[in-house]
């Protein structure tokens, strides 16, 4: 056990703190073209993609280098490393790992280079947690498949330049996830409608996707047809080092101390009370053990072995974290907690009411807490299967 | 950066899981427990031949110079299996020499310590609850021929199988830890709940020790034994609750009502999920805690007040839910898993319970 980097990963490190020194200003410096220049200057860097091959245009980066990376970006709160989130996180390792030769030359750099987002087509209004089971529907008509159907809570949909889409090519088989094909889709084909979603923050971000006879060429096929569940669940399953969002909640704990510190509750100064500092020691505690449990799996990992579910702990972790911090907030600051941006006696400008109304985002969107459960009932402890 | 063990730390554990399986399964612990001081002399050989005695005891006083980490991995293990031999307050007694004891107690008293040929434990409160050098009441007043000692030290751990004892006192120039022989003091069981943890009392009577066999402790010292106290303890509440956990998962994918294992239903698997969920938690915090006191003692206070304030109420839990999703048999004296809720109940305050470790994370963390 110990905690030291060799020094090739220390140079790496200043590497990445003399860049963020000489490129990120403080915020209210950042002018009009600073994010294009940062996605420019990143992307030179190699840190774009940093773990993918360097044929592809990454950098091959290892495990623990890129470990670095997110925890140096997340203390320096510097913004992400592209504009297509999901393009960065499973579109482009899925191409990667399955997509053809033109279809990596055709996709990946525009992906690194910020040119294209995607979104993704997998939930449908009445297959959400069952996801298997999903009826979209495409029939392959000689050199294009058909897709007709309707996809849900497609997040980033209305900007979206491509949607990776699950589509059903085969009804007629004995383990549902079978029939899955996964398709790549111009969200300007002809058929493809958009139609957001207000959620209970106010923000349209996500929307329903209808398909109408939509023409998808062959070509923009990722993987076999039928091996759509692999291709996007293993591309899931690339789980990545949880430390950027590890420094960003300890970095939310601190914002919440100074918010204990200067609010009373009861007249009495709230960091005083055995409940809100028995509270905020359980975050700390939580969000250690997030710390030192990715710490332990990256450790597997690098020996080379493979996780199975272990990373669902962290997940169930973050989710109860993301809706307690948010909440005891705004519960510790009563009706002034409520008010949004704007209100006249908001608490530091409204920030923790409207975060306090966005934790479906992690606790729903990725998979829900019951679904981590099951996975690490069944998957680690060896549980009958539902 | 490596945080997993070294090739000899996983050997040093199978070894410790062999000893368990083959000379201290759960028969034998039952069979110890029914007495009062639950020591058996042929074990307590046998783990000192194996070296776990002098583990954190350096070579030049006869033991490994190994690290805290390495004395987890074996309390972790024989707490699985409920071990009820002292060593962790073996352990603890040869950390307080060698922080507070000078070249030559340590040279008198570590060697015999690390072979197992004496047995030492040592005793820090004398409030059952309340973690505080004003929890030292027990005094040693100066006499010609040393320090005289009158009183009692309630709840020493081990004090029926102890030759040797450490009973931290208010001298005449502060706190102190008073080095003292069993034949100076009267012993008296302390019976708890659970019996693989026995616990008695120590009466001293105008008992005189020797001018230099009261060694100074500073309050940091004191907050120090407490807090490598603590990662003893949550080492072995790792261990436990593991075990627990493996044995109510094993059970519910056994039990069959309304035509299923019960493992199906989610309230029991969810609740599995869950405690696998704390049972890791705290294991990480305890790691990181146990590598601090060697390589980060800076760290120690805050580390093992985060692993032990998780670990104290979920381990509790974990006692309870695992008698609880065995059903009635769980609650039977003859079935195992109520030993842990049992151990678990011990666990919970020993070096403080989770409101003493929160509240010193709170304070540490600026509140
Ligand atoms: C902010 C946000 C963004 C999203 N973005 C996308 C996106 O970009 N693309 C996309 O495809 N999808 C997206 N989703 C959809 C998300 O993946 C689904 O919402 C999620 O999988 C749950 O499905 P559902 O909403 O249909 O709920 P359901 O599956 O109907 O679940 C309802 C409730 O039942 C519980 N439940 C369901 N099955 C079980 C079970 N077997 N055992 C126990 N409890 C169960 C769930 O835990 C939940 O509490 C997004 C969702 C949100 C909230």
């Amino acid at each position: 056990m110990d905690f030291e980097y060799t020094a090739e990963e220390n140079a790496f490190r200043n590497e990445v703190r003399d860049f963020l020194k000489q490129n990120l200003p403080p915020k209210p410096e950042r002018g009009k073209g600073f994010v294009t220049s940062w996605l420019e200057k990143v992307r030179e860097k190699g840190w774009v993609g940093f773990s993918w091959p360097t044929d592809y245009g990454g950098s091959d980066g290892g495990l623990i280098e890129q470990a670095i990376l997110r925890e140096e970006m997340a203390l320096a709160k510097a913004p992400p490393l592209g504009t297509s989130f999901m393009g960065l996180a499973w579109v482009g390792p899925g191409i990667i790992q399955y997509g053809t030769d033109a279809q990596k030359k055709k996709f990946i750099p525009d992906i690194l280079d910020s040119k294209v987002t995607w979104c993704t087509g997998y939930s449908e209004p009445n297959h959400g947690s069952d996801l298997a089971s999903i009826q979209c529907k495409a029939v392959k008509e000689g050199d294009h498949y058909l897709v007709n159907g309707q996809k849900i809570w497609t997040s980033g949909a209305p900007w979206a330049d491509w949607i990776i889409l699950l589509v059903r090519t085969d009804f007629d088989v004995d383990v549902k996830h079978k029939g899955i094909t996964c398709l790549l889709v111009p969200m300007n084909a002809p058929g493809v409608e958009v139609k957001p979603i207000e959620n209970m923050a106010g923000d349209r971000h996500f929307a329903e996707v209808f398909f109408t006879d939509v023409k998808v060429p062959v070509e923009n096929r990722l993987g076999e047809e039928g091996q759509g569940w692999m291709v996007t669940v293993s591309a899931l399953a690339n789980e990545r080092s949880s430390i950027g969002e590890v420094t960003q909640m300890f970095d939310k704990l601190d914002t919440l101390k100074d918010l204990v510190r200067k609010t009373k509750k009861q007249g009495k100064p709230a960091s005083e009370d055995p409940k809100v500092r028995r509270t905020l020691a359980m975050f700390e505690a939580k969000i250690a053990a997030m710390k030192y449990n990715g710490l332990r799996y990256l450790t597997k990992q690098i020996k080379g072995e493979r996780l199975t579910s272990e990373t669902s702990v962290n997940k169930l972790h973050r989710a109860s974290l993301e809706i307690e911090m948010d909440d005891f907030a705004v519960e510790l600051t009563g009706q002034a907690g409520l008010q949004l941006a704007g209100g006249d006696d908001a608490v530091d400008g409204g920030s923790w009411a409207k975060a306090s109304l966005g934790w479906p985002n992690v606790v729903i969107g990725g998979g829900t807490p019951n679904i981590q459960r099951n996975i690490i009932a069944e998957r680690i402890l060896g549980q009958p299967k539902d | 950066m490596n945080f997993g063990f070294t090739e000899e730390q996983n050997m040093l554990r199978e070894q410790v899981r062999r000893f368990m399986r083959e000379a201290c399964d759960i028969p034998r612990v039952r069979e110890l427990m029914s007495t009062d001081s639950a020591f058996d002399g042929n074990l307590w050989k046998q783990i000192s031949d194996l070296g776990w005695l002098g583990l954190v005891i350096p070579e030049s006083y006869g033991g490994l110079g190994l690290k805290w980490v390495d004395l987890t991995v074996v309390l972790e293990e024989t707490a699985r299996g409920l071990s009820p031999l002292p060593l962790a307050s073996q352990a603890l007694a040869s950390a307080a020499i060698l922080r507070c004891g000078s070249a030559d107690h340590k040279a008198n008293w570590l060697p015999t310590m690390a072979s197992g040929e004496s047995i030492c434990t040592i005793a820090l409160y004398d409030e059952p609850n309340w973690i505080s050098p004003d929890a030292i009441t027990l005094t040693a007043d100066a006499v010609d021929d040393g320090y005289e000692i009158t009183g009692v030290k309630p709840f020493v751990p081990d004090a029926l199988s102890a030759q040797y004892y450490l009973l931290a006192v208010r001298g005449p120039h502060g706190l102190a830890l008073a080095a003292v022989t069993r034949d100076q003091l009267t012993v008296k069981a302390q019976p708890i709940m659970d019996r693989t943890k026995p616990t008695g009392s120590v009466s001293l009577d105008r008992a005189v020790i020797p001018a230099d066999f009261l060694l100074p402790m500073t309050e940091e010292d004191l907050a120090y034994l407490t807090d490598v106290g603590a990662v003893a303890v949550t080492a072995e509440m790792v261990g436990a609750a593991e075990a627990a956990l493996t044995m109510t998962s094993e059970y519910a994918k056994e039990r069959i009502q309304f035509g299923k294992p019960i493992g199906q239903y989610q309230g029991v698997k969810h609740r599995l999920a869950d405690i696998y969920v704390d049972v890791e938690s705290f294991k990480s915090l305890l790691y990181y805690a146990a590598w601090t006191v060697d390589d980060e003692p800076t760290e120690l206070p805050r580390a093992i007040s985060l692993a032990k304030g998780y670990a104290s109420d979920a381990f509790a839990r974990i006692g309870i839910d695992g008698v609880g999703l065995h059903g009635a048999i769980g609650f039977t004296a003859e079935y195992d898993i109520q030993l842990y809720l049992k151990r678990s109940k011990w666990a919970r305050p020993m070096y403080g319970d989770s409101d003493y470790h929160l509240d010193r994370v709170a304070s540490l963390g600026g509140l």
